[in-house]
């Protein structure tokens, strides 16, 4: 085909253009003056959490390295995104109105690309802190180090009068007015990296590097008897864990209106976690799906009230009864997938509607 | 010098309520490899089951509670404290059948019964908010428990144990965690409100410069460790338990029951956490809501990492250096210009440096991993 002479970077760049332009022209809707303010901030939480998720997957999922600490680095990128936006008012943007009621679409969006290279930046920096030092240890121990991590980090940030920390963070007041951190972040910002960010997961995956990756999950001293540097390769799953997570955190603190402590507190980090396992671990695709469930289902379920706090964790518990391998297990939502869930319902169908009966007979 | 003592006095008594709630992580990991994210929840189950079991008494004994009698005090001081203890060694046990022994065997009916009656209450709940009719109601919270039941039952029979289930046990205890605190916090169950303990204890002013308080918590955590300690050295139950968490497969096959093992070991856990729940909150005097036990929960859960998880005499002594380390920067942190609100910060960088320093904990012991 013709389509497969052209480069492969300029078939890469072609469909991530073609995805830019169908996020554009989505965010004109989402975006609309008029339209639901409620139903635009489930959206972009969606997708910020979508990010997450596939982030904290790499980590957790791809490398089996288990991370309880990633609300840590999504709290630095939050920080340092919001801190450049308000700080870097004067020096860096100037032409960014100080009310918070910044376009980032168009030539507008060098200040938002920015920021999320630099919260990444700080947020990766972070957990190569951390990775270096935790690695070294397996299982819950690593899990515990990288709470008490995420926790060092909250409680730094609770002490920062510079943002405000005690309080809550909504810009600073300069010049006798009180400027708000730019609300840069939208729809088309947050599904586009969200994209890049499934894509480069996906890209990892079936890479030698992935590869690597996975025989560190499956079993690290076999990894290392082939040759796999397992150290390395736990650090950089970790630090590119870390960079997505901080590029998540500048999204998230370049949208809310105000910066909280308890926004990255140790149960929000577990919403992350449970999101990951709940989509089946090292699927990319399931745990995509987990975060807009996880996501969503609480603002479906908002009719109930204080019910859906009650409702949710037991669906958790009854899923992991029911399904302990999480939605996909380790399968990717593909063709393949589907065709395995259609023989499986035709086994079933035939077999007369009872597999218990036809697997007690064999 | 004097008041130096007194604040580490302070500080063992806060690392002996730490240590306590410590021992039940660490049992819990012990055998069955398992960090219990509920088990905080089970120390605040245990405030809020003192707090019933006092009302209970001072309404059977009205003079106990309003006179200054002190006679009947101190005995009802220990009923309280054996109920909650007693109840919560109760939830730890059901917790345990109905949510952690399913994802190891094929059992169905305990948590049918359990997770189907909590849903099948959510759904009667909702259905009378909505105004139906009570029968209807309960009609709907039926259909709800008996769906629940038939679905576990068809496919905890089929199940194949294929999938490593420590993550799937950790996400559930998780989920258990959740539902204690957020079912807590239901306007029916305990509500939001924070609660107040009555007077549990008619107490002389504080002799010197230790008060009452701190001595009865350091003495009653100094009693139940001394019990715990026989338990687990000396009798039967105690060696099982032992020997489940050395290796559950060969103690399976010398005949220990380990499904035993582990029920009783998480009753035991529990109670000891809800006798944490009741002095904590009984003596401190703040108001407490059904979140009371998170903070807690990861401090205790942090202790037990420290002294090495699944080693009791570690948890004892990671919950005493946590409570004194905390204690320490509270009281002598602005010497150095670090202000109390780092002494979380400071629990946690102390785990960092020892686990840095010993990779398993103070008293674990490092496993040489054999191929």
């Amino acid at each position: 085909m013709v389509w497969s002479k052209v480069p492969l970077l300029l078939r890469r760049c072609a469909a991530l253009g073609f995805v830019a332009a169908v996020l554009l022209v989505i965010n004109r809707f989402v975006e609309a003056p008029d339209s639901n303010r409620y139903h635009e901030n489930v959206i972009v939480f969606i997708g910020i959490n979508i990010i997450l998720a596939v982030a904290l997957n790499i980590v957790n999922g791809f490398t089996g390295q288990f991370s309880l600490g990633h609300i840590g680095f999504f709290a630095v990128g939050a920080y340092v995104a919001a801190a450049l936006g308000t700080y870097g008012h004067d020096r860096l943007f100037p032409w960014l109105p100080v009310d918070g009621s910044a376009t980032s679409v168009g030539p507008a969006a060098f200040p938002i690309i920015f920021m999320m290279v630099a919260s990444g930046l700080a947020a990766a920096l972070i957990g190569l802190l951390v990775g270096l030092p935790s690695l070294r240890l397996r299982g819950d121990y690593l899990a515990i180090m990288t709470l008490g991590f995420a926790q060092i980090i909250q409680v730094v940030l609770l002490n920062l009068p510079v943002v405000d920390g005690a309080t809550s963070f909504t810009g600073i007041e300069r010049h006798g007015i009180f400027e708000l951190t730019p609300h840069l972040t939208n729809f088309f910002w947050v599904y586009f990296v969200a994209a890049v960010v499934i894509w480069a997961a996906y890209g990892l995956r079936f890479s030698t590097h992935g590869l690597a990756l996975m025989a560190v999950r499956e079993d690290e001293i076999a990894a290392e008897a082939m040759g796999i540097n397992t150290t390395k390769y736990k650090v950089i799953a970790f630090v590119v864990s870390a960079f997505f997570t901080g590029v998540a955190g500048a999204l998230f603190g370049l949208y809310v209106s105000a910066l909280t402590n308890d926004q990255f507190s140790f149960m929000q980090g577990i919403n992350i976690v449970v999101m990951v396992v709940l989509g089946g671990l090292g699927s990319i695709s399931g745990v995509t799906i987990a975060a807009v469930l996880l996501t969503g289902l609480p603002e479906m379920l908002r009719f109930t009230e204080n019910y859906r706090l009650v409702i949710l964790p037991l669906l958790l518990i009854l899923l992991m009864l029911t399904r302990p391998q999480g939605i996909f297990g380790r399968d990717e939502l593909s063709a393949g997938w589907f065709a395995k869930q259609f023989q499986a319902v035709r086994g079933w169908v035939r077999g007369g509607g009872s597999r218990l009966a036809g697997r007690r007979t064999r | 010098m004097h008041q130096f003592l007194e604040q580490l006095l302070i500080g063992i008594q806060l690392g002996s309520m730490y240590a306590l709630i410590a021992l039940g992580y660490t049992m819990v990991y012990g055998v069955l490899k398992l960090i219990n994210f509920a088990h905080g929840d089970v120390y605040m189950v245990g405030a809020y089951a003192g707090l019933g079991a006092s009302a209970v008494l001072g309404a059977w004994l009205p003079q106990h509670l309003h006179t200054t009698v002190p006679l009947p005090s101190p005995m009802g001081f220990v009923i309280v404290m054996l109920a909650a203890m007693f109840l919560c060694g109760l939830l730890g046990l059901v917790i345990e059948q109905a949510a952690y022994r399913p994802l190891r065997s094929r059992v169905w009916v305990t948590p049918a019964i359990f997770i189907g009656a909590a849903i099948g209450y959510i759904a009667y709940c909702m259905a009378i908010d909505a105004n139906r009719t009570l029968w209807s109601a309960r009609l709907i919270g039926l259909g709800a428990w008996l769906a629940v039941a038939w679905l576990l039952r068809t496919t905890q029979r089929r199940k194949t144990f294929a999938v490593s289930s420590r993550l799937t046990a950790l996400i559930t205890a998780i989920g258990v965690s959740l539902f204690l605190e957020n079912f807590g916090d239901l306007p029916q169950v305990f509500s939001s409100q924070p609660q107040f303990y009555p007077t549990l204890l008619q107490m002389p002013a504080s002799t010197g410069a230790v008060s009452m308080p701190t001595v009865i918590m350091l003495g009653v955590a100094v009693v139940l460790m001394t019990i715990l300690s026989y338990i687990v050295t000396r009798t039967k139950i105690g060696k099982a338990i032992r020997a489940v968490s050395f290796d559950p497969d060969a103690a399976a096959l010398m005949g220990i029951n380990t499904d035993r093992v582990i029920a009783f070991t998480f009753a035991l856990g529990s109670a000891l956490a809800g006798a944490a729940g009741v002095m904590v909150t009984a003596f401190s005097g703040n108001g407490f809501n059904p979140y009371v036990g998170v903070q807690p929960g990861i401090k205790a859960f942090v202790a037990a990492v420290l002294g090495g998880i699944g080693n009791i005499p570690g948890a004892a002594l990671g919950g005493l250096i946590m409570g004194v380390a905390e204690t320490m920067v509270v009281a002598y942190g602005s010497l150095i210009h670090v202000p109390d609100t780092y002494r979380d910060a400071v629990a946690f960088l102390l785990l960092i440096l020892i686990l840095l320093l010993r990779p398993s904990g103070l008293l674990g012991k490092a496993a040489v991993e054999k191929v």
